[in-house]
């Protein structure tokens, strides 16, 4: 076993990890080390060569690997600890991280943690798509590493299920690789992924998009050779009647993304049910105090520019953990999400304050009024022209000190009027 | 062209045993398997259930090889590095009815000497998520992985020198003066003798040399598998009473090795044996039925679906049920058909290779090799070994020390051990089936592109060529576009 002791230690090292780390040294920590299990840092960054990445946070497109070399650039510079090829098998309550890689086993003692594991994508067995097991069944982003890292082809007659972002941005790249791509499917009567990309990688290609549609069979005994497609009502049953089979030979899911956390829920961090993250008060921190979280392990985002910012945060905070006297908690809130939203991130409040949240509303809506409230006290009201589960909500909301004793939750619901 | 002794056609269980046993004498051994490795057929897709035989009639071949076999187990598992736990079984009984059909599987056991039956009072199982009226506790009844047990044969056998022909079809044989001749797709052989171990293809090889005087009847069995979360739901196997009019078990729950439950599996007579899709009725159908047994089981748990296929000798009409058949060709001395292995096989396996080895050594002197490697070196994996273990490996081979599966932790070292195989397996599935990866919650997104470079790159195996699963399953078209070296 090889001992060290960091400040913070950054489980993973994709876009999140990276923020966070270059965050935390810029924040007083000064022993800071990245871990991530890849040869190279940037997570899926590397794979993604479209561009999109950084107008936000920069005004500048970027493609994903000019955007993760400029926090790599940041990390080299601030003196950050690299360690790739790094497998993290554990950590404890004590904060003890025993990891591997080919030098040996290591033990990390760090001061705080930050979580940025990311996730991984839904496979068919997430949907219980029946038929064979055929071969030329990718997950998109599984698709889009053999094509972009390793010029490989995995299908020439592509249908893909599911129009998540990766599943639309693949639909035009195995176009411009010559394959003919026969349609997205998705069983939403709306696209998953952001509008704009419906528009820049299926509408502009004249690739088909089926809404109310699902894969209902998948047939070839070897390697993949139809797909049936079926239309669905609006309680997800199949509608008899109205499968069409399609020839194909691959099919690529985007059927959503799954934040890692095996981890942390190993160590007793409670995780919320709904995003599959931790539950984090508004520093990020999660229910095991010195263990922060951010980056798509503590939520999915659409963009990596505001998952770089939220990241930055959770570093902040890891780093000032160092330096502050832990006082007791004066209060834990909750904030739930109300009527019209899925989920609100974070989930608990621990002081009175200017807070940030971000949510994801149920289903599309024209001009709806989003409102946070307090018991009987309206904190905010906001009028929302048009929202979209597909695309985050982030508010900024303050929350007088006076506040808290009437509170039992924070709640933030979206009405109609 | 090349001249064998034994000819063993099919390399599922019952093909790999008794290519195992054959390989303890000097014998000139080749096995051919059509699919990409062995255990491609019914071998992989069972319930890895080690029966104890209270299901066959006494007296029958399925009964007195099912009880031999079971005895047989434990020491094979310590010798060959293959999984078994003995976690026993029982058959429920949700009325008074149901109880005199568990007094008649316990007469039908005690009379095939299945030791330690039981009736049990309903509140007296070990099962807390179970109710009912009375239960059969079947201690001998155990649960094993199929494919390890199958691929710990073969490649046991392989070890001690049996040859294992892959991808290897048998397209026509013919009785000659001094044996046969075995047409294939990779070219014309000769044996002595042939064993006809092709599951679902027997009627097949036999029409071959011969008219055969029986049918073959395909029986899909469907199942589910439900997440690792989920395992204490059960201590044992949970079965019903038997489905008499199909000559099967009935769909049950039962545990597996890794931590997850199985259900299943249904039972539905089809034309074509190759049609092993899941469907979307029985996945519900499966899950009600388990549900009467337990109905505590969530929608949720349900993370994957496979189906397998009976080779079954008798048709629905006749009721489903029909004795294996083990002897040789009516017209054909030398071929040694071995018919409709069903249920129990995978506990048979080792009990019908000693009877084949028998009758074999009534046309072939065998005599034994003194070279035999009776135990396999199999390795625990990396995420079973204590850290200090873990740290010796790295520091001798430092492959040890790079994860490729996160998910299931599987090393570097342990994929180039699977691909290394002596049976020269070399699909995804290969991989998956010895060492785990790709097996986890991620389903092979993250570890495939790292196992796919280790083929390419450390066994020189061209992307086009990559399998999944069977000669037909390519995983790519090739390359985008082609690097040309200068």
């Amino acid at each position: 076993m090889i001992n060290y002791d960091v400040d913070v230690a950054v489980i993973g090292g994709g876009p999140a990890g990276l923020a966070a780390a270059v965050s935390a040294r810029e924040h007083g920590a000064k022993n800071v080390v990245i871990l991530d299990r890849n040869s190279w840092l940037g997570g899926i960054l590397p794979q993604c060569i479209h561009d999109g990445f950084g107008v936000e946070e920069t005004g500048t497109s970027m493609t994903g690997p000019e955007y993760a070399e400029k926090y790599i650039e940041m990390a080299k510079k601030h003196g950050i600890d690299v360690m790739k090829g790094t497998m993290v098998l554990q950590f404890n309550k004590k904060l003890e991280i025993t990891a591997v890689n080919k030098k040996g086993l290591h033990k990390i003692r760090a001061k705080s943690i930050v979580l940025a594991m990311g996730c991984r994508e839904k496979t068919r067995w997430n949907v219980m798509i029946p038929g064979n097991r055929s071969s030329g069944i990718y997950t998109a982003g599984v698709a889009q590493a053999f094509i972009n890292l390793y010029n490989i082809i995995p299908g020439k007659n592509v249908v893909i299920l599911g129009s998540g972002d990766v599943g639309l941005i693949m639909a035009r790249r195995l176009k411009f690789e010559g394959a003919n791509v026969l349609g997205v499917v998705e069983i939403l009567p709306y696209a998953s992924g952001l509008p704009r990309n419906v528009v820049q990688c299926l509408d502009d290609y004249d690739i088909p998009l089926f809404l109310n549609y699902t894969v209902t069979c998948i047939d070839g005994k070897e390697r993949l050779e139809q797909v049936t497609i079926a239309q669905v009502d609006d309680k997800m049953n199949i509608i008899p009647g109205t499968e069409k089979k399609i020839k194909c030979d691959a099919l690529l899911l985007s059927l959503g993304l799954v934040p890692e956390n095996e981890l942390a829920s190993d160590v007793g961090i409670e995780i919320d049910t709904v995003t599959g993250g931790p539950i984090v008060n508004q520093y990020l921190e999660t229910t095991l105090a010195g263990v922060f979280a951010c980056g798509n392990c503590l939520q999915v985002y659409d963009t990596v520019d505001v998952l770089s910012a939220d990241a930055k945060n959770a570093g902040k905070n890891a780093a000032k953990n160092l330096t502050i006297q832990k006082e007791d908690k004066k209060i834990s809130a909750k904030i739930v999400p109300g009527k019209g939203v899925r989920y609100v991130v974070p989930q608990r409040l621990s002081e009175c304050e200017r807070v940030h949240l971000t949510l994801r509303v149920e289903k599309p809506q024209e001009s709806s009024m989003l409102r946070v409230i307090a018991g009987d006290k309206e904190l905010l009201k906001k009028r929302l022209p048009w929202v979209n589960p597909a695309n985050m909500i982030e508010i900024d909301v303050n929350i007088p000190s006076d506040t808290i004793a009437f509170m039992q939750s924070l709640e933030v619901t979206l009405d109609d009027h | 062209m090349k001249n064998f002794q034994v000819a063993i056609i099919g390399g599922g269980v019952i093909g790999s045993a008794i290519a195992r046993e054959l390989s303890k004498y000097k014998l000139d051994v080749v096995v051919f398997e059509m699919g990409s490795d062995v255990a491609s057929g019914a071998s992989k897709a069972n319930s890895g259930v080690v029966h104890s035989g209270i299901n066959s009639a006494p007296s029958s071949l399925k009964a007195r090889f099912c009880v031999e076999g079971n005895k047989m187990f434990q020491s094979l598992a310590d010798g060959l590095g293959f999984p078994v736990r003995w976690v026993g079984k029982c058959v429920i009984a949700k009325n008074e009815e149901e109880l005199s059909e568990l007094k008649r599987l316990k007469q039908v056991g005690m009379d095939n000497s299945v030791p330690g039956l039981e009736i049990k009072d309903g509140s007296e199982i070990n099962e807390s998520n179970v109710s009912c009226h009375a239960a059969l506790w079947v201690p001998t009844a155990g649960i094993t992985l199929p494919y390890e047990f199958t691929i710990a044969l073969a490649e046991n056998a392989a070890e001690n020198n049996v040859k294992f022909l892959l991808e290897t079809k048998v397209t026509g044989l013919k009785k000659q003066k001094n044996g046969f001749l075995i047409k294939t797709t990779k070219g014309d052989f000769n044996s002595e003798i042939v064993v006809n171990a092709a599951g679902l293809n027997c009627r097949e090889i036999v029409s071959m040399l011969e008219e055969p005087d029986f049918q073959v009847y395909p029986c899909r069995g469907e199942y589910l598998i439900l997440d690792k979360k989920y395992r204490s739901l059960v201590n044992s196997m949970i079965y019903p009473v038997p489905v008499k009019e199909l000559g099967v078990l009935g769909v049950h729950i039962t545990p597996t090795i890794e931590g997850n439950i199985l259900l299943g599996p249904s039972a539905e007579f089809i034309d074509d044996a190759e049609d092993k899709r899941t469907t979307k009725e029985m996945m519900k159908t499966l899950l009600k039925e388990a549900r009467e047994i337990i109905p505590a089981i969530p929608d949720k748990a349900v993370i994957n679906a496979y189906s397998g296929m009976r080779c079954k000798l008798a048709s629905l009409k006749e009721g489903g049920w029909a004795d294996y058949q083990i002897e040789e060709g009516k017209q054909t001395p030398g071929l040694i058909n071995l018919l409709g292995i069903e249920s129990p096989g995978l506990t048979a396996a080792p009990a019908i290779a000693k009877e084949v080895t028998k009758m074999i050594s009534q046309s072939i002197k065998l005599k034994t090799k003194n070279n035999f490697k009776s135990r396999r070196v199999k390795g625990k994996r990396f995420s079973e070994m204590t850290p200090q273990e873990q740290s010796i490996l790295i520091k001798k081979d430092d492959r040890w020390g790079r994860i490729v599966c996160r998910c299931e932790h599987v090393t570097e070292a342990e994929v180039i051990e699977a691909l290394s195989n002596p049976l020269g397996a070399r699909t995804l599935s290969s991989v998956k089936y010895r060492c785990r990866a790709g097996m986890g919650r991620c389903q092979g997104g993250f570890c495939t592109q790292h196992i796919v470079r280790i083929m390419e790159g450390q066994f020189n195996i061209d992307v086009k060529d990559m399998k999944l699963k069977s000669p037909d399953s390519n995983l790519f078209y090739g390359r985008t576009r082609e690097v040309k070296d200068d």
